[in-house]
């Protein structure tokens, strides 16, 4: 069934005369600022949550893109903000060339059909009230959608796309378990035969076992019918399971963008170091490397007045005074690969391996080791 | 501390010129002249002129709102003596001023609606606390089915049965009246236990089922279990942890009924013949004596929007996060 | 990581001295009774603990895993729950143990870390009153001396300006030095047994690795036994000595973290290892995850509870998986009707070249 449906998306993709690989969305100096208000003895606006702070990012058509970071970092807001579900404060998105940035209502509504989005939560993103076959439905009622054979039977198949058995379409969606409800956001997420699917951490609610379904549902869709995704999750492996080229993201700026061998092998950024570093990881027989062990000291700063300059010095090994006046410029550096652009005056050496001493930036853990460390 | 009851005493002024136009708007929607009144059996159409003049009712009704408004700040001298501020007028029915009318009545409506509320909060805070203590138990079924029962119980038939019973027929109490605290706190305490009683059987019932709830719902807090798991005893945990969480729903809900228990407390003040703001505010309307009865709404507006501010004041003793933010 | 191989010398030296189990728990039952029926939340678990040891309990949501952990302190609610079985702590039977032999545990002997700290810390009272709490119940000490212990121990996990911060509220620390904060409030009585529920599972991927390292260096100085209960192979893998494996309600699978690890013997196991990409895993092979999903607790299945999602029931034969529950052995083991060489050749034939 799903073959039908991808032979049915080719030839439309062909149509457009949009080869692979060809730039679909273009976000440049992206910013979302939300007020903060509080005050005396009226309420006005005291500071700003810089969200997302002046990002650039390109999709190409058919790509899976991964944008990866700790909460706060702004990750979700900016796929809520690529799907106009809020408006920017500055900074364009484009798609396929338009943009769409401040586009009304009705400007945007041939797009939406083209972007859609995957919520993290299965529980609150379905209307209770519904059947799966309204919810999935629905949106082809919408956009006046009258695909051959009638909206049911299309139905019918896109539920058998996801996984689930299309007699269940007269079904409400607590009568389906947790990964299930997620297979029918795919299937309305699929509907409209989008282009570009942005999917906010699509499977962190999902217990092990039924995230690596959903998963490799996700990848059969986005291999099988060439939709390209903007894959937002704070799991680094998933991430890098999923996405061809991955964006490191903290306190509302990219910090590292590049290709996911780049990225996953020979980071530049410290802070992508200190990810890596932080992933546990299961290491399988033969697989005893030696990772780096960095330890940050603290939770990643509110994004109320973040740092000056660099954002991530005030927890980085290396930062020195230039880290604090002069924010880095995202840019390739010496050596690296085209594409892998780094934010850092200092980058660290690409390799993941162990180094001679441990980086621990935390107090406890660095006091704990020390006294542990001197009977030996 | 100080910033938020300045920003809510603001907010305050602000609900009562609200209410105070409102009040006095409507009052003029109403094709009925209050000078009629004064006017007597044989009015003339002079007559009624003059009284229009005396009255200020010849003015448009804004401008009559605007003196009105600035009287009870500056004071104001009537041809009939002077009215020093805070100044409300003098009522058009029997020519009394209207301060010293309301600051006759406000002891007997206070004391009504705070020891009602004292009350109920003891009895209804407790009964609830006891049966969530014992959930499950006889006990808690009991005092669920009862507090079930007595919320349907209303004033006014419960007043008069109370009455009948205890007083005219088996002389177990004195007929209810009020006589000050200042004077004779016995007395004030007999005269006002039945008042009390009655007036608080609805919101003790209420007051029953709301604590068992949210104190049934504290007790599931993942933090409750954190402190039984830190080897709290029971009673501890009870106490400290999950009655403190407890308390602001409660409080919250007790902000709403502040409206309602002077409401209840006019009700009552009717049932059992006491002389409060509630007698008052019922016989001005029947007398459309307009000075009266913007006193009265105003002053209970007062009251009901201090008393909320003191319940927001409780809610950040209660929870820091309200303090500290 | 020297951390890491401390404990397992510590456990070696310990041995020969004392055998017994620290905690011992014996055929352990739970059942809650619900409107819609009865929960089979634990069903005949057994397994034992020693001293200066972490043991990682990994399991999906329902699979039982923190309602054992509840139930060994008495933290049921005992109107709607049936235990049975035996818990021994040090010696001490625990099951039908007095709320007040229980309470004198809890937070002394006994310590535990929630998952989520900004719930299971009261929001009505400072971190450190909190935290000195079972200090001053338990040592009987006075409240000041609870105050400076509470400092102390403060500092010990790490929180800056501890003198300061020992009097803000809950509401007032960000995610991770709350959590720190837990840890400060559990390890205050210096416990012998410390019970982790999903401790960094709503934390930030560099917090937890902070956590995590801090849990384990903490072990060393106070020498507490550890239950790690996650339901990340990830992060049990990293800190504890031995595993335990569990699914609906009972334990599949058991032994050592490198015999788990290297060779998984029970399907589920194999399931759970392929379900997760790992940072070193092959992209380009598809992740293999478990079909269907987990069963319900009001009527598991049949015989082994997990054969309606298993491959591998074919070479059992005979529909065995489906009517005979197969039972745990003590040690090293899996409660699986797949013969020895059976679960080693599926391995490594078919499971191991997937996980890449």
């Amino acid at each position: 069934m799903s073959n039908d449906i991808s032979l049915s998306k080719a030839p439309a993709a062909a149509a457009a005369g949009e080869p692979a690989g060809e730039t679909l969305l273009q976000v440049s100096g992206l910013t979302k600022h939300f007020p903060v208000m509080g005050g005396f003895p009226f309420k006005r606006q005291v500071g700003t949550v810089q969200a997302v702070d002046g990002i650039d990012l390109t999709v190409r058509a058919a790509e899976s893109f991964g944008l990866v970071g700790e909460s706060g970092c702004g990750k979700s807001t900016t796929g809520r903000l690529i799907t106009r579900l809020l408006e920017p404060t500055a900074g364009t998105v484009s798609y396929r060339g338009q943009d769409i940035s401040h586009a009304t209502r009705k400007e945007l509504a041939p797009v939406r059909s083209e972007i859609q989005m995957i919520f993290q939560d299965p529980y609150s993103s379905l209307n209770p009230r519904q059947t799966v076959g309204t919810i999935i439905g629905g949106p082809m009622e919408i956009n006046g959608i009258n695909p051959p054979g009638g909206r049911e039977k299309r139905v019918r198949e896109l539920l058998e796309t996801v996984g689930l058995n299309p007699e269940h379409f007269n079904r409400f969606p607590h009568e389906f378990s947790g990964g299930q409800r997620q297979r029918i956001g795919v299937a309305r997420a699929l509907a409209l035969e989008p282009r570009l699917i942005v999917a906010d951490e699509p499977v962190s609610a999902l217990d092990v076992s039924i995230q690596a379904q959903v998963v490799n549902l996700l990848q059969q869709v986005q291999r099988e019918m060439g939709i390209a995704f903007l894959f937002i999750a704070h799991d680094l492996a998933i991430v890098r399971h999923f996405s061809q080229r991955v964006a490191v993201m903290y306190l509302g700026k990219i910090v590292e963008v590049g290709d996911r061998d780049s990225i996953y092998q020979r980071p530049r950024h410290p802070y992508t170091h200190a990810l890596l570093s932080a992933v546990p990881e299961v290491e399988l027989e033969g697989e005893e490397r030696e990772r780096e062990r960095i330890r940050l000291a603290g939770d990643v700063p509110s994004p109320i007045n973040p740092p000056s300059g660099c954002r991530f010095r005030t927890r980085c090994w290396k930062a020195a005074d230039k880290c604090a006046v002069e924010e880095p410029p995202l840019i390739r550096l010496a050596g690296a690969e085209e594409g892998h652009l780094t934010a850092c005056h200092f980058p660290e050496e690409p390799t993941i391996a162990a180094r001679d001493e441990d980086i621990v930036m935390d107090p406890a853990l660095a006091a704990l080791e020390d006294v542990s460390d001197r009977p030996q | 501390m100080l910033r938020f009851l300045v920003r809510r005493t603001l907010g305050a002024v602000v609900i009562l010129l609200f209410i105070s136009a409102f009040t006095f708007f409507l009052f003029f929607a109403i094709p009925h002249d209050p000078a009629l009144l004064s006017c007597g059996k044989n009015c003339t159409p002079d007559n009624l002129r003059t009284i229009h003049h005396n009255l200020g009712l010849d003015h448009p009704v804004p401008v009559q709102y605007y003196h009105y408004m600035v009287r009870i700040f500056t004071g104001h001298r009537f041809s009939t003596g002077n009215c020093p501020a805070p100044c409300f007028g003098y009522s058009f029915a029997n020519s009394e001023p209207v301060w010293p009318t309301l600051m006759d009545r406000l002891p007997t409506t206070l004391s009504l609606a705070l020891g009602a509320m004292v009350v109920f909060l003891l009895f209804g805070l407790g009964t609830g606390m006891l049966a969530a203590w014992k959930r499950g138990t006889t006990v808690d079924k009991v005092f669920s089915s009862a507090s079930l029962v007595l919320s349907s119980m209303q004033i006014y038939f419960v007043g008069p049965i109370v009455l009948a019973l205890l007083v005219y027929n088996n002389h177990i109490l004195d007929q209810p009246k009020y006589v000050p605290f200042t004077d004779n706190p016995l007395s004030w305490f007999n005269g006002l236990l039945i008042p009390w009683c009655v007036l608080s059987i609805l919101f003790t019932a209420n007051y029953t089922r709301m604590s068992r709830s949210t104190m049934i719902e504290q007790l599931q807090e993942e933090h409750v279990r954190t402190a039984r798991a830190k080897g709290m005893s029971s009673a501890y945990v009870f106490f400290r942890y999950a009655w403190r969480g407890s308390l602001i729903p409660i409080v919250t809900i007790l902000g709403i009924d502040l409206g309602s228990l002077l409401g209840g407390a006019m009700i009552t003040e009717y049932t059992f013949q006491l002389a409060g703001l509630g007698r008052l505010a019922i016989d001005s309307v029947t007398k459309t004596d307009l000075p009266m009865l913007m006193g009265v709404m105003l002053f209970s507006a007062a009251l009901i929007v201090l008393f909320n501010i003191l319940v927001d004041a409780a809610y950040a003793f209660i929870d820091p996060r309200v303090r500290l933010s | 990581m020297t951390t890491m191989t401390k404990p397992g010398e510590f456990a070696e030296d310990a041995a020969p001295a004392a055998s017994d189990a620290f905690l011992s728990v014996r055929d352990l039952y739970v059942r809650f009774s619900t409107e819609d029926g009865i929960v089979k939340a634990v069903d005949g678990l057994s397994f034992d603990l020693e001293r200066g040891r972490t043991l990682g309990i990994v399991g999906e949501s329902g699979s039982g895993k923190s309602v054992t952990n509840l139930t060994v302190l008495g933290l049921h609610n005992p109107a709607t729950t049936e235990v049975a079985g035996e818990i021994l702590l040090d010696g001490q039977e625990l099951t039908g143990a007095s709320n007040r032999t229980l309470e004198k545990l809890r937070g002394d002997k006994v310590a535990m870390i929630f998952q989520d700290s900004l719930t299971a810390l009261s929001p009505y009272y400072t971190v450190g009153r909190q935290i000195a709490e079972p200090y001053v119940k338990h040592r009987g000490v006075s409240k000041r001396e609870g105050r400076e212990r509470a400092i102390e121990m403060l500092e010990k996990v790490g929180i800056p300006q501890p003198r300061m911060r020992v009097d803000d509220y809950p509401h007032q620390f960000s995610g991770g030095m709350r959590q720190r904060a837990m840890i400060a409030m559990a390890l205050v009585c210096n416990p012998d047994l410390l019970i982790a529920d999903e401790p960094t599972t709503a934390l930030d991927v560099t917090v937890q690795a902070q956590i995590l390292d801090l849990l384990k260096d903490l072990q060393q100085e106070f020498g507490s036994a550890i239950i790690l209960i996650t339901h990340d192979l990830g992060v049990v893998s990293n800190v504890a000595d031995d595993l335990l494996v569990m699914y609906a309600g009972r334990a599949v699978e058991r032994g050592s973290v490198r015999e788990l690890i290297r060779e998984p013997q029970h399907p589920y196991t194999w399931g759970l290892l392929g379900s997760m990409p790992r940072l070193m895993s092959d992209v380009t092979e598809p992740l293999t995850p478990i079909p269907g999903a987990p069963p319900s607790l009001l009527s598991p299945p049949p015989g082994c509870a997990f054969h309606p999602r298993c491959g591998f029931t074919d070479l059992v034969g005979g529909g065995r998986c489906a009517t005979e529950r197969p039972e745990l052995p003590d040690g090293r083991g899996s409660a699986c009707h797949l013969t020895g060489e059976q679960k080693r050749s599926v391995f490594i034939e078919t499971i191991q070249p997937r996980l890449g």
